[in-house]
């Protein structure tokens, strides 16, 4: 299949970069690249850009580099280059505008996935060095306008789309109203203290899809669980500014996330598709807290419906016809190693799997997640057109739908498709699990 | 405070109610609550489609129609049964029965004084948002309310407002500072970037509350004044019952401290320090810490205890003669009561926070084990194991324990001297 060109701007406008970067001094530039390096990173960050010898092997992990037509500038080490190693060459001492073009680099070009990092015989980890250009840039005062937004929301919400309080509650109230239709005595029970496991979710999904939230209610309805959601800020689970190197809300909205669990005393926290937002409670945000791991269990959606269907409490009706492929999300299957439970899910619930090539912890990333979709519509172009080598990967298992546990992953495959004009539509597991599980009849 | 004096307290066992039998008169029942004194259970029913009642002791509230919605079912600690219902499309809370007079497009976090007299919640109305103090909206409203509170003696409401409309994206309009804090209505006149985590004087005169001055720099404000240092990250601030004084946990460089009006009290520095608490005397201050990543304890001035655990140290809490402080430790995801350092060596699926009997010498804890829950008084389990229980509460001479359970689907009350455990 040919896959048509997508034509990308040569100069990309992005307020949040160009007027930081009018607004950003020298002084403070080397203030903050003072501060970063000897109070926050400094050893590892050094020891990996010292240590590179550009052997060009972690090239062909990235997604980009492949996309671009192997153009250097887009590998692992070509990003690092034009970033980190400047900044340590020259001794702190650059320009507002690097600072900007850093920014950009670091915040669109590189997903920090860490596929790089699987190939690099010295251990080398690309996308921390990416994450610490961030963070200088955050520090600066220069980060993409759209996921600084997205990261003030975090800051004023504790959720990551300006969701207010009363809005949070009325759509969990307005869902469980509407699946009561399909199962009349359906709950949603708001902070229930002492149950099983709290379930949280991301900023979207009450925003644009709560019909997320009714299939999962359902789900956990027909198999009989004991859980809740907290009606107070903490119920999302999803972190932007784990993305922009504003490490101290991350960190607080970590917070604010486990301790809902603890004030509701539940043994665990069921969280749904997301990868970014493992990645955020399970290693960056509780780690900056200090908590070396979650200090409420985290099961990620895929565990869990593994755990539904081998446990029996959800039943396959009649396995799903269409043909499926799957999107491994980085985050948690570099992260957390769950890629065969995903496969015994979706064999369970489908009946014409197929994979895509390379797979598992092998998966090209997105191209949306690490934040880069969050940097919004001035990127959109440049972030399809650096993730060809994905739907070509896609275009060639020929399946109908795309499975993408994921909600980063699941936006930024939908532009592809679109973008690609690839004939498939992607979809949730829930998605799938809702359609084909055995209901209880109404009655 | 409530005075449990005049609660019953001979009474060995009471079967208050059945809760089976009431499943046989609605659609549903919701998870029941039990009235502090342990008189009442009530919860939540389903008598028709969309159509909601509150059951007290197996009877229906008498009400003019039936609640359209109805969640947060709660007692005051006063014993009023509270809940936040809506008719005819409109929100308001209704206490035993009896609504408050004005409804709202949505009212939700509902909060109590320490005596339960007085209730206050968040509302809104088309679009505009404010708290509303029994009854009583605040005159302002704004375009947007988080962190509410409540003063402990119920004088005074407060919260995060929002004082300037943001558009989409206006990253740098949010950066000059879009939102402060709110005293019954009335904002500060200063704005900050964020404010978060609001705590009242103990006579509810004065507002402390968490700020961001800009992206990077944090601080406490008091009745809108910051203090002059600013930190890395700041946590709840609380006010010193005695002195007055507002003392917070602070990020400097060398890791976690307390501070007091912005100086440093504590020599000690740590991975994390937070849930701070001050002793009934004022003299001591003690707070949750990790003293190195990812472990755990509680330091009470600035010294730690040699225990310390893994995932998490939760609800720590002084006796009341200010000599000891017991928590929750937890590690692997096994909970354990912590008294003064020492670890009881039950292990639990979950614990509840710890109570202190007034004479400070007895322990006891709401705990789970095995899917059932009971009580664990100084490291003894009660014999008595339950499908639910409430937290206990000790008789004011200390020698009895109210325990309110549900055992096999009906709520009882009894009164359980303390030798017995
Ligand atoms: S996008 Fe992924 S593979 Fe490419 S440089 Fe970043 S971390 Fe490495
Ligand atoms: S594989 Fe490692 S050493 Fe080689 S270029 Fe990549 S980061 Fe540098
Ligand atoms: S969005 Fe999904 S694939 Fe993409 S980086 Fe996240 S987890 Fe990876």
């Amino acid at each position: 299949m040919v896959l048509p060109v997508i034509k990308v701007e040569d100069k990309i406008i992005d307020d949040g970069l160009d007027k930081g970067m009018e607004k950003l001094t020298q002084d403070r530039i080397e203030n903050v690249i003072d501060q970063v390096m000897s109070g926050e990173t400094g050893a590892r960050l050094k020891a990996y850009v010292e240590t590179c010898v550009h052997c060009g092997l972690c090239s062909d992990a990235c997604h980009a580099y492949l996309s671009r037509d192997r153009d250097p500038k887009f590998s692992p080490a070509g990003k690092v280059k034009r970033t980190m190693s400047v900044i340590l060459k020259k001794g702190g001492k650059v320009t507002p505008a690097f600072i900007r073009d850093a920014s950009e680099i670091a915040s669109t070009e590189c997903n920090a996935c860490k596929r790089c990092a699987m190939y690099c015989p010295f251990g080398i980890d690309p996308a921390y060095i990416m994450l610490v250009v961030r963070r200088i840039c955050h520090l600066c005062g220069v980060t993409p306008l759209y996921i600084q937004d997205t990261a003030h929301s975090h800051a004023v919400t504790q959720n990551q789309m300006w969701v207010k309080e009363d809005e949070w509650i009325d759509t969990l109230q307005w869902q469980e109203e509407d699946a009561r239709e399909e199962m009349p005595n359906l709950r949603i029970p708001l902070d229930k203290e002492g149950a099983d496991f709290m379930y949280s979710v991301i900023g979207p999904e009450p925003k644009f899809l709560a019909g997320l939230i009714y299939q999962a209610a359902y789900i956990f309805n027909v198999a009989g669980l004991n859980w809740t959601m907290p009606s107070f800020p903490g119920w999302d689970n999803s972190d932007m500014a784990m993305y922009t190197g504003d490490n101290e809300i991350m960190g607080r909205n970590k917070r604010f996330h486990f301790e809902a669990a603890q004030r509701l005393k539940v043994k665990r926290i069921v969280m749904g598709e997301c990868g970014h937002a493992f990645r955020s409670v399970y290693d960056m945000g509780n780690r900056w807290l200090s908590w070396a791991m979650p200090p409420v269990p985290m099961v990620h959606a895929i565990e869990f419906y593994y755990e539904l269907l081998t446990t029996g409490k959800i039943k396959v009706k009649e396995k799903y016809k269409k043909s499926v492929t799957l999107h491994d999300p980085c985050n948690v299957v570099r992260g957390r190693g769950l890629h065969e439970k995903a496969r015994y899910v979706i064999n369970e619930l489908c009946e014409d799997f197929r994979e895509m090539h390379p797979n598992r912890e092998h998966n090209y990333c997105c191209n949306a997640g690490g934040g880069v979709i969050n940097c919004g519509p001035p990127f959109k172009n440049k972030r399809v057109a650096n993730n060809r080598v994905k739907a070509k990967q896609c275009a060639d298992t020929g399946a109908e739908i795309l499975i993408t546990p994921c909600h980063n992953c699941h936006s930024g495959m939908e532009d592809i498709v679109l973008g690609y004009k690839l004939d498939m539509h992607v979809k949730f597991i829930s998605d799938i699990m809702y359609e084909v599980m055995e209901k209880p009849e109404i009655g | 405070m409530v005075d449990s004096v005049n609660w019953d307290w001979t009474t060995g066992e009471k079967l208050v109610s059945d809760i089976n039998e009431w499943k046989a008169s609605y659609n549903w029942v919701e998870e029941p609550y039990a009235s502090p004194d342990g008189e009442k259970v009530a919860a939540i029913v389903n008598t028709d489609e969309a159509e909601f009642n509150v059951c007290e002791n197996g009877k229906a509230w008498e009400i003019e129609a039936p609640f359209e919605k109805a969640w947060c079912l709660r007692f005051s600690p006063d014993g009023r049964l509270t809940v936040i219902a809506s008719m005819d499309s409109a929100w308001t809370v209704v206490a035993d029965g009896e609504p408050w007079e004005e409804s709202y497009d949505f009212v939700w976090d509902m909060r109590f004084s320490e005596d339960g007299k007085t209730i206050a919640a968040a509302a809104q109305q088309e679009g505009e948002y404010m708290m509303v103090k029994d009854g009583v909206p605040w005159e302002n409203s704004f375009g947007f309310i988080t962190c509410m509170a409540l003063s402990p003696g119920g004088e005074n409401t407060a919260a995060t407002v929002q004082t300037v409309p943001l558009g989409q994206a206006e990253v740098f309009k949010f950066q000059k500072g879009c939102y402060t804090a709110a005293v019954n209505g009335d904002a500060w006149d200063k704005n900050f970037v964020n404010v978060w985590n609001m705590s009242f004087s103990p006579d509810g005169s004065k507002l402390a509350a968490e700020v961001r001055l800009n992206l990077y720099d944090y601080t406490i404000v008091v009745d809108g004044q910051p203090w002059e240092q600013t930190f890395g990250c700041v946590w709840e601030p609380i006010f010193h019952p005695e002195k007055g004084t507002v003392v917070s946990p602070v990020r400097t460089a060398e890791g976690w401290t307390i501070a007091e009006d912005g100086n440093i009290i504590w020599d000690s520095r740590f991975a994390q320090v937070w849930h701070q608490k001050i002793s009934p005397d004022g003299n001591k201050l003690a707070a949750i810490v990790a003293t190195e990543f990812g472990r755990w304890t509680v330091a009470v001035d600035g010294k730690a205890w040699g225990v310390t655990f893994g995932d998490m140290v939760t609800d720590a809490v002084f006796s009341p003669d200010s000599s000891r402080v017991a928590c929750i430790g937890t590690e692997n995801q096994i909970y354990k009561i912590v008294v003064d350092g020492k670890v009881w060596n039950s292990e639990f699926d979950m614990i509840w926070k710890p109570v202190f009997s007034p004479d400070s010498k007895d322990v006891i804890v709401k705990i789970e084990k095995d899917g059932k829950r009971t009580f664990a008084l100084n490291n003894k389990i009660w014999n008595r194991m339950c499908d639910e229980v409430w937290d206990p509460v000790f008789s004011p001479d200390g020698s009895k324990i109210l325990c309110r359970t549900v055992e096999d689907g009906k709520y009882y009350r009894r009164i359980v001297p303390v030798s017995e455990f």
